[in-house]
């Protein structure tokens, strides 16, 4: 299959960014360096390409009901313009995949699916709409997508793009005359937004940003800075084998929902079973940095777990990572051992949100 | 001036009679990125040409070390421990080991600086 490229691939290179491959997109993981680019979203606002990123529309009469018969929150406390982070599980309580779901009202939804999973999103989507009155619109050539991140963000969103965004609240979105979709979220830990717009109008945003000097930052630093917020990526701390009670995302599974959910039974099961596993976080003696897959040991030999995503901190300053580990090892203060390469590195279980997310509420 | 002798996976050795230093090269540091670790081995171990050695790492990446001649460790470059962005700002000043060059016929496979730096070129 070839590499697909994102509607500001060419400015990417023109940067001078240093290119991956990332979910089938030949993605930008830097430009001026992980650190730098982190540490101006930290600080001041930072500028990502997330066109990869995937939107599918639901719209109909039942929109809502189906919605959240394929959604773990809950989308009818939603108020139009609002949205809710979530996640679609199949049958047996697995993740099918995270998401955003953007209500524009009862008949008209807008899910943010990521980009790894969109067809099989789909396909699942698709499959289980069969029996409500929906239409399920394939919208990802449709948008380009910014987010914009950092505590200087709401000025930057006015002073650069003349988008007033005071009068948004966390997790809520607005659309423009010119149908750009605006809404308060991030994926960063900061204050922020991500502009959904048509992939023209999503060029002439960036243009002006880079322009106005705000840092562009790639991938890498996405994902040290979700990281650090304590917020799962798919395909480390979440999967179709790992539930989302056991990444600890419980909060945004509503078990009570009147009509219940696909995979619903099986997460009340685990519930009330109890867990067999959970994510904790970890932090290692040393500098060597943890990694997905590294083994996670108990002080008698024995393997509990493994290491779905570590780094050492840039804001922290700490060693640390996420781990499943089976639950008896999960609670605070638990000494344990990672195995990277030929050494077996001391670590203690802490608590997963590294850093305190900054957002306004 | 010290030869200086490169694999194709980025490691150089500086070659001074039959000591050498072995670190990893201008070009692998800059793709790399700030180095946070440098996994090292200990005084006395012993190395065939091409054998894993150790480990660097970036918080992007890890990647291994591989000897480029067979060696054993005379010195690791404990500075490093402290300061692993030494590698960033000198990479051919901060040597991670120095060693014993056990059989120095196997310094005729490796690349001189001319020829890495052409092989460098081409991986654009």
């Amino acid at each position: 299959m070839d590499i697909k490229q994102t509607c500001l691939h060419g400015h990417h290179t023109a940067l001078n960014a240093k290119m991956s491959p990332f979910a089938g997109y030949d993605m930008p993981i830097e430009y001026s360096g992980l650190d730098d680019e982190h540490a101006a979203v930290r600080t001041k606002c930072g500028v990502f390409d997330v066109s990869h990123m995937g939107e599918v529309d639901i719209k109909g009469p039942e929109a809502l009901r189906f919605v959240n018969h394929i959604f773990t929150n809950d989308a009818a406390v939603l108020a139009d313009g609002q949205a809710a982070y979530g996640m679609m599980t199949a049958f047996d309580g697995g993740t099918v995949d995270d998401l955003l779901v953007y209500r524009r009202s009862e008949n008209d939804f807008m899910l943010v699916i990521n980009a790894a999973n969109i067809d099989k999103d789909l396909d699942w989507i698709r499959s289980h709409s069969g029996a409500y009155d929906v239409t399920v619109i394939d919208r990802c050539a449709d948008f380009g997508q910014l987010a914009v991140q950092g505590p200087e963000s709401e000025k930057i969103m006015k002073d650069v793009l003349e988008i007033d965004c005071s009068d948004l609240s966390f997790y809520t979105f607005k659309t423009l005359p010119d149908l750009t979709i605006v809404s308060r979220t991030g994926y960063t830990g900061e204050d922020g937004f991500e502009i959904y717009a048509a992939p023209g109008k999503i060029v002439d945003l960036w243009e002006k940003l880079i322009a106005a000097g705000v840092k562009p930052c790639g991938l890498g630093c996405r994902d040290t800075l979700r990281f650090e917020a304590g917020l799962p990526l798919y395909g480390d701390e979440l999967a179709d084998d790992i539930t989302p009670l056991e990444a600890g995302l419980g909060m945004f599974v509503k078990l009570d929902k009147p009509e219940g959910f696909i995979g619903c039974e099986a997460l009340k099961k685990q519930k009330a079973e109890g867990l067999r596993r959970k994510l904790v976080g970890l932090e290692i003696e040393g500098s060597a940095t943890a990694r997905h897959g590294y083994e996670v040991i108990d002080m008698d030999g024995g393997t509990v777990g493994y290491i779905t995503t570590g780094y050492n901190s840039l804001t922290l300053g700490k060693n640390i990572a996420f781990a499943l580990v089976e639950a008896a090892y999960g609670t605070l203060g638990t000494k344990l051992q990672v195995k990277i390469r030929r050494k077996l590195l001391p670590a203690t279980v802490i608590k997963k949100r590294f850093y305190t997310p900054q957002y306004k509420k | 001036m010290d030869k200086i002798l490169y694999l194709p996976s980025d490691e150089y050795i500086k070659v001074d009679g039959d000591t050498g230093y072995i670190g990893i090269s201008e070009y692998a540091a800059k793709q790399l990125g700030a180095v946070t670790y440098v996994d090292m081995p200990e005084e006395g171990d012993t190395f065939e040409a091409g054998e894993e050695f150790g480990a660097i790492e970036s918080r992007k990446a890890a990647s291994e070390l591989n000897s480029p001649v067979s060696c054993e460790v005379l010195e690791v470059n404990s500075e490093l421990e402290d300061d692993p962005k030494l590698i960033n700002n000198d990479p051919l000043g901060a040597w991670i080991i120095k060693v014993r060059i056990q059989n120095p016929e196997e310094l005729d496979k490796l690349m001189d600086s001319e020829a890495y730096a052409d092989y460098c070129a081409k991986r654009h």
